[in-house]
């Protein structure tokens, strides 16, 4: 289902792309599907005209990027809907200010994205569970055994504490710290 | 024809690792026959008994030198691999498909050369080259003294490299030619039936983001550090397996595991410039899996590096140190993996790739063998020292040791959590950076802290009157910077914790300093300079790593000052509007298109900047559309002080409409911090990796001097 709707994607984001490079190639060219393209986009916009005149003023580039950044580019990997440069991504931010227009809030335009191409669409796994138990719980277990082994390597210690204060210092084996502590102190 | 004869010293290549590998592990018979014995087979007890009649030294000997010349024959052999590969990319060889995909005509020949590394094939043939380099250098130096270790260093290096130069000769090789058939233009080693040669009148160019300076040295910097990881290594491992459990290997590699560090760092840092400059979203780190694939082996890199210190002074944690740099290692390999096997765009692209199984392969088969000679090693990597208080030196490095493998396992769940969803749910979800920022902030914010303390704490006892003795100073410094900042820059809480750490951990290493050199002022009555000078040069390692943890300090002001408080709008102006943000004033005064000198199609934007009434000059964002490869790139103009970076970003511009033009303008606080800081970085590790006269060595050449001294008497 993902799998066929990927498809989709990837053949109308490679149809834009050809499109673009014909508009940028030759511009003057007279083809009918940029003749189709250009009465498409002044439909569009007189029909978005309209909506904007019929319900406020249009939402702001700020706003629907401050949407699109808590999303994710369905087709590109790990790249975030506001940066993303490629004419799939800007339909689908035009989607966004549309959905603005419509009155729809945040949550629901986010949600709207994630039931259509999946949970992948938010920067937010969905099991939340999963996603932030275990890193916690495995860091938990390694603090546990680091206490553990600190408790366990100190319990021989306590049993011979009856070092003298002299052979402790030899326990500094960094030989110039010693020297500096011990010009510190005589310092005093 | 060359490219036949590439295939072909790349097939030796192969031949020749191989061999050394095989070579060096039968020149030792004894060490082998005591891993058989270890085994629970009666055959293994006889193939053992066998192999010990075989051993007399000199055959060992001359098997090891064998071993090591056949291992030093790789790198003028790779060498020359190259080469060849290079010469095919400089001359425009489009017959050859590497060649193809990677340059074109219009490119300029220091892309071309650079192009070597921009490709799959290319980057595994160089990685093999960079990896037979660093072995040679291993083999040539003095043996005297570690004669028992060098097999297994050439074992080591040797398989690993292997591993590379197999792969690419086998499955990504970079001298594959295109021949027209029946069904299609393929590419092949050799004319396959009914086919004629084919060579494509222009190539596809390299990918337009790859064509930046950052680009052409963050790779190699990148594979400089993960290559050089291999030979602490396999001096861990050679360790291992000839029973010289004490730190000799650890003395060995410490200033390899340093310019290890330092490359892998320097290369993390470019690549986030290169990001900064050329992916124009604003930002320098994304939380990218590729990303994290490089970071995964810092950390553990990182942790290393502090923690056998612990075992050469203390003599504890071997067991831990082996297992750090075993992790480090397959975390190395695993990284190449990330990025190179296509896992990460999916599961199922993993299995159809022809170098991902291999390398999962690979990674699980080191682990589990590395891991199964510790274990075998247990009991000889006991400690020699016990562990005396949590406020110890030792402790706090192991409690620095716990956050960076915390770190780790936040990035490594956060890289693998989307293809376990994948291949247990079906479900493809994306982690993003939200996940990891939550999950390491504080992890971070601990680093820091210890940081600050753990300098101060002494080598097997230390107390919290000691400790609060040399640190009050400077907290009550730290606090009364805290409280200025809040008064005049900002009220986040996150954003003071952050600074008042940063001058914390700031303060504390300068007081040290000041504390070591006024002691030397007083003793050996130097001026501040020269006892500075004397402390730092006494003791580079320590104080070099200082001044390391103060260059990590400017970069996190850095990294505060963009995450907590960048600043963003998008906008459509017309020639002549403004749009104001962050204090500035940006005024779009006009745009030119026209063809750049490689074929590009520039699209230059021109802005006007001002503050106020004072006008600051002028920013180019510009959008270059490259016609070869069919992609275009987003370059930002920007304006770069202590201060903030004044970054905009040209979104978008409708040939429909010449008077307007999208821009999305960002103001990043303090990100030159973080550029400043690298560069003190570099200055300080430098400082503590700088070679040392070697002692032992000064002490045979004095000895041959004077008894060529006496002979010439």
């Amino acid at each position: 289902m993902i799998g066929d709707l990927r498809l989709e994607i990837e053949e109308r984001k490679n149809e834009l792309k050809t499109e673009r490079k014909i508009l940028m190639a030759t511009q003057k060219n007279t083809n009918y599907k940029l003749l189709f393209t250009i009465l498409l986009a002044l439909v569009l916009s007189i029909s978005m005209y309209s909506f904007a005149s019929a319900q406020g003023p249009a939402p702001t580039d700020d706003e629907v990027n401050a949407i699109a950044k808590k999303l994710f580019c369905p087709v590109c990997e790990n790249t975030p809907l506001d940066v993303c440069p490629t004419e799939a991504c800007r339909q689908w931010r035009e989607q966004i200010r549309q959905m603005l227009i419509e009155g729809k809030t945040e949550d629901e335009i986010i949600q709207y994205f994630i039931d259509t191409y999946g949970a992948r669409a938010s920067g937010d796994p969905p099991n939340k569970i999963a996603s932030y138990l275990i890193p916690v719980t495995a860091i938990f277990l390694g603090t546990a055994l680091l206490l553990r082994a600190l408790q366990m390597w100190k319990k021989p210690k306590a049993a011979e504490s009856a070092i003298p204060a002299g052979e402790a210092k030899q326990v500094h084996q960094d030989e110039y710290f010693n020297k500096l502590e011990d010009e510190l102190k005589k310092r005093k | 024809m060359i490219a036949n004869l590439g295939l072909g010293i790349l097939l030796i290549t192969f031949i020749v690792t191989v061999y050394s590998a095989v070579t060096a592990a039968a020149s030792n018979p004894k060490g082998l026959a005591r891993l058989l014995r270890s085994l629970p087979s009666l055959r293994a007890k006889r193939f053992a008994d066998e192999l010990e009649k075989l051993e007399t030294p000199q055959r060992a000997a001359s098997m090891a030198e064998s071993a090591r010349r056949a291992m030093l024959l790789t790198f003028p052999l790779l060498t020359l691999t190259s080469l060849l590969l290079i010469y095919l990319l400089v001359n425009d060889h489009y017959e050859v498909k590497f060649v193809y995909e990677v340059t074109s005509r219009s490119m300029p020949t220091y892309l071309k050369v650079t192009a070597w590394w921009g490709g799959q094939a290319g980057s595994l043939l160089f990685w093999s080259w960079l990896m037979s380099a660093f072995a040679s250098l291993v083999t040539l130096r003095k043996w005297d003294r570690d004669r028992e270790f060098l097999p297994w260093v050439i074992f080591v290096s040797c398989v690993t490299l292997a591993f590379f130069v197999g792969m690419t000769a086998f499955f990504e090789n970079p001298f594959r030619v295109f021949y027209q058939t029946e069904t299609g233009v393929e590419a092949h080693f050799f004319p396959p039936a009914n086919s004629i040669p084919f060579t494509p009148e222009d190539g596809r160019g390299l990918n337009p983001l790859l064509r930046h300076p950052g680009m052409i040295i963050h790779p190699p910097l990148l594979y400089l550090g993960f290559v050089s990881y291999v030979i602490p290594f396999a001096f861990a491992i050679a360790a291992l397996i000839t029973g010289r459990t004490d730190d000799r290997w650890i003395r060995l590699t410490r200033r390899w595991s340093l310019w290890a560090w330092l490359f892998l760092t320097f290369g993390l840092v470019l690549g986030g410039r290169w990001a900064y400059d050329v992916l124009g979203w604003g930002g320098y780190w994304g939380w990218d899996p590729v990303e994290i694939a490089a970071f995964m082996p810092w950390l553990t890199g990182t942790a290393f590096l502090h923690s056998v210190m612990i075992q050469e002074k203390r003599g504890m944690l071997k067991h831990w140190n082996m297992l750090l740099i075993i992790l480090t290692y397959d975390l190395v390999i695993f990284g190449t993996f990330l990025t190179r096997s296509g896992v990460l765009s999916s599961v199922h692209a993993f299995a159809q790739s022809a170098i991902g199984p291999l390398f999962f392969v690979y990674i699980a088969m080191t682990l589990i063998v590395s891991v199964a000679l510790v274990i075998y090693r247990w009991g000889e990597l006991k400690s020699e020292t016990e562990m005396n208080s949590l406020l110890s030196r030792e402790s706090l490095f192991l409690f620095n040791n716990l956050l960076f493998m915390s770190i780790l396992v936040v990035c490594f769940w956060g890289v693998i959590y989307p293809l376990t969803s994948e291949l247990f749910t079906g479900s493809k979800v994306t982690v993003g950076p939200a996940f990891y920022e939550r999950a390491n902030g504080p992890l971070f914010a601990g680093l820091m802290f210890l940081m600050g303390i753990a300098p101060l704490s002494a080598w097997g006892h230390s107390t919290l009157k000691t400790l609060g003795r040399a640190m009050w100073l400077p907290t009550i410094a730290a606090v009364l910077v805290t409280v200025a900042i809040f008064a005049t820059y900002t009220h986040n809480v996150y954003a003071l914790i952050g600074f008042f750490l940063v001058a914390f951990v700031i303060l504390i290493t300068l007081y040290e300093y000041w504390r070591g050199s006024r002691a030397r002022m007083k003793i050996h009555s130097e001026n501040i300079l020269t006892a500075f000078w004397n402390l730092t040069a006494r003791d580079r390692r320590r104080y070099g790593g200082y001044i390391v943890h103060i260059s990590m300090m400017l970069m996190a002001i850095g990294i505060l000052g963009i995450e907590l408080f960048q600043m963003e709008t998008q906008g459509t102006l017309e020639v002549g509007q403004q749009q104001s943000i962050g204090g500035y004033d940006v005024v779009y005064k006009d745009i030119a298109r026209f063809t750049g000198p490689d074929g590009r199609e520039v699209t230059r934007a021109t802005l006007s900047i001002y503050r106020g009434n004072e006008y600051l000059g002028d920013l180019h964002p510009r959008i270059d559309y490259y016609w070869d490869s069919q992609q275009s790139m987003t370059i930002p103009g920007q304006r770069a002080t202590m201060k903030d970076d004044l970054y905009i970003l040209l979104v978008n511009w409708e040939p429909a409409s010449a008077t307007g033009a999208t821009f999305k303008i960002y103001v990043n606080p303090l990100v030159n911090w973080l550029w400043m800081g690298s560069l003190l970085f570099l200055i300080g590790i430098i400082i503590a990796a700088w070679p040392d006269k070697d002692p032992e060595r000064v002490a045979v050449r004095a000895g041959k001097r004077a008894r060529q001294a006496s002979a010439a008497d």
